[in-house]
């Protein structure tokens, strides 16, 4: 499909949890500095995936290979520094403190000094300091975020907390960028807003983007490729066209619609 | 890595971006006013008082140490007592055994704390807030019989303890041992306070932060949570057994029911009436350790415990997030720039 070595190449991935098949042998790959969708019904296994990707869980079998090297059994703390940044589905922010602190812990991983280092606030400390604050200025700027840097984070409106996580994720300079349903939450304005967003910082952020929605038009409209699940197994895998045609993802579609409006009825 | 073209482009660039926790001029105006203050009872306080604000000093120091802990990594601990043990009896034992000079005890006694610390801080990996709370409480039970020990008491002086002389004032300055004392643990006080601060505000403090208000994604940011959380123990328990180093200073004599489980307890008090997460707070958890029960003592020879337990229960009402932070919305509010942001974010932002 592409040419090059892909950044991401999940092999067979097998995530038990119990007796419960999570996620039964998904295998892809993604292209450097593509935008690349994952699609599904609930409970198909996006976010466990999400999560194996990002070292949260240890899947039972196959191997995850990101930029040349595995990451079975990398310890999660692990993952930022090799590069990939991840948001949360329902939002993980350090919710007690400001906005610029929680930005500023997303560049964790970039920093060298330690305990000691802190305590005496030596001069490398100051300059690691500053290089983070001139890069967290920027991202303030970039996402709309000055007004409330000395704000809690946890008081913030939903749709601006997720700009929050989104600017915590990118001061790490990430080269995969994980982000959970982005979308969720936010009205047609916002949305609009968040893929413009997303095609604007691409590029100059050197990102490889998967993203996991369930707002089917901004998928479409920013991804190159799209992975669709449904029950742990791969049912479509290429561009937002082809796999908007297969009957496998129209069946699985159209089943989830005819479900809930049945489980609808019911609660009423 | 092409990463450095950040969008510096398409973005008007900050001329100075502002750093979470700077100094500011206001900061060093209240510093110096404070340490002047303090510096200057060293010439007007009798010795009496003298030795009052020695031990605020020491306790404020200790409080600090779970300041680090509670306040910021979010792990409690009810046994800071026996990391406070810990560094009295390093330098005890050294000033009295060994005829070492008093002020050398004090890094002996910061490493032998901050070691023991460090080896409590694994189980603390595995074990969450109360349960955590629990076994350092059993810690702090068991350090005062550990020190009576017959094995032991060629060291520590078993039941008995151990006296030491009194420090005098070096270089031949005209001053008392007791105002020398004063000012020795005002300075160390000032080092270990600045340090802790430093920290706070810092790559590492912010860590600790993250680690409390949610593991998971701190993880995710790069932070490990075994290493972090271990090194928090070690450092809250060097700085509280600083303290205990220089309250053996002060005291010269250390005996081993004199760090039975009420003083852990009195310095978790001290702790959450300062202000649990307020680094300033500490300060005045110190003050309320040496003064209070003084205080209660005073108002009802009869019922000193009732006195002090309504003075307790009546800061835990006017002040529900310790003195640190009510002190920090006073000054909010006096410059007109309200507390929307809340105050759990004080002490790294102020």
């Amino acid at each position: 499909m592409n040419g090059g070595q892909p950044v991401l190449s999940v092999r067979g991935v097998v995530m038990r949890f119990g007796g419960v098949v999570a996620l039964a042998g998904v295998s892809f790959d993604v292209a450097r500095n593509q935008i690349c969708g994952l699609i599904g019904p609930n409970g198909s296994g996006k976010t466990t995936l999400f999560n194996c990707i990002s070292g949260i869980y240890r899947y039972s079998d196959g191997d995850i290979v990101f930029d040349g090297s595995s990451l079975t059994g990398q310890p999660r703390h692990r993952m930022a520094a090799l590069g990939i940044g991840r948001t949360f589905q329902n939002v993980a922010l350090f919710r007690s403190l400001s906005v610029r602190e929680n930005i500023l812990v997303g560049a964790h991983h970039l920093g060298r000094s330690g305990f000691i280092a802190n305590a005496l606030r030596l001069p490398a400390v100051r300059a690691e300091e500053l290089t983070a604050a001139r890069r967290l200025d920027e991202l303030l700027e970039l996402l709309d975020l000055a007004e409330v840097a000395d704000t809690a984070a946890g008081s913030l409106p939903f749709p601006t907390q997720k700009r929050v996580e989104m600017a915590r994720a990118l001061i790490g300079e990430p080269k995969l960028l994980l982000l959970d349903e982005p979308a969720g939450g936010l009205n047609h304005g916002e949305v609009d807003d968040l893929a413009e967003l997303l095609e604007r910082i691409r590029g100059p952020f050197n990102l490889t983007i998967l993203l996991v929605e369930h707002h089917m038009s901004l998928v479409m409209r920013v991804s190159e490729q799209v992975i669709a699940l449904e029950f742990g197994r791969k049912i479509a895998d290429g561009t937002p066209d082809e796999v908007r045609r297969e009957p496998e993802v129209i069946r699985a579609y159209l089943g989830e619609t005819a479900e809930e409006e049945a489980h609808h009825a019911g609660a009423a | 890595m092409p990463d450095d073209i950040s969008p510096a482009g398409t973005v008007p660039r900050a001329a100075k971006p502002v750093l979470p926790g700077r100094f500011t001029s206001r900061h060093a105006l209240w510093m110096g006013l404070f340490l002047a203050v303090m510096v200057s009872f060293t010439f007007f306080a009798d010795s009496y008082r003298l030795f009052q604000l020695t031990m605020l000093v020491v306790y404020a120091v200790a409080v600090l140490g779970m300041t680090i802990l509670t306040g910021y990594s979010g792990q409690i601990s009810l046994g800071h007592g026996a990391f406070f043990a810990i560094g009295s009896y390093a330098t005890a034992i050294l000033m009295s055994n060994y005829n070492w000079p008093y002020w050398a005890t004090v890094p002996v006694a910061a490493a032998a704390s901050a070691l023991v610390g460090f080896l409590i801080g694994f189980p603390a990996l595995r074990l969450g807030g109360l349960y955590l709370a629990l076994t350092t409480f059993a810690l702090a039970v068991a350090v005062p019989q550990i020190l009576k020990v017959n094995a032991l008491s060629d060291l520590t002086g078993g039941v008995q303890g151990l006296t030491m002389d009194k420090a005098s004032a070096p270089f031949g300055l005209p001053l008392t041992g007791d105002q020398w004392i004063y000012l020795f643990s005002l300075g160390v006080g000032c080092v270990v306070f600045l340090m802790a601060w430093n920290l706070a505000r810092g790559r590492s403090g912010r860590a600790m932060l993250a680690v409390r208000e949610q593991a998971v994604a701190a993880e995710a940011m790069g932070v490990g949570l075994a290493g972090l959380k271990t090194r928090t123990f070690a450092v809250s328990a060097m700085i509280t057994g600083v303290a205990g180093a220089l309250s053996s200073i002060a005291v010269q004599f250390v005996a081993p029911d004199s760090f039975n489980f009420f003083l852990s307890i009195t310095l978790f008090v001290g702790l959450v009436v300062g202000g649990v997460d307020s680094i300033p707070g500490a300060l005045f958890g110190g003050a309320f350790i040496e003064f209070i029960p003084n205080i209660a003592n005073d108002i009802s020879k009869a019922a000193p415990g009732a006195i002090y337990g309504v003075i307790l229960i009546g800061f835990m009402f006017l002040m529900p997030r310790g003195v640190g932070g009510a002190v920090v919305n006073l000054i909010r509010r006096a410059a007109g720039r309200g507390t929307k942001a809340g105050l759990a974010q004080a002490p790294a932002a102020e």
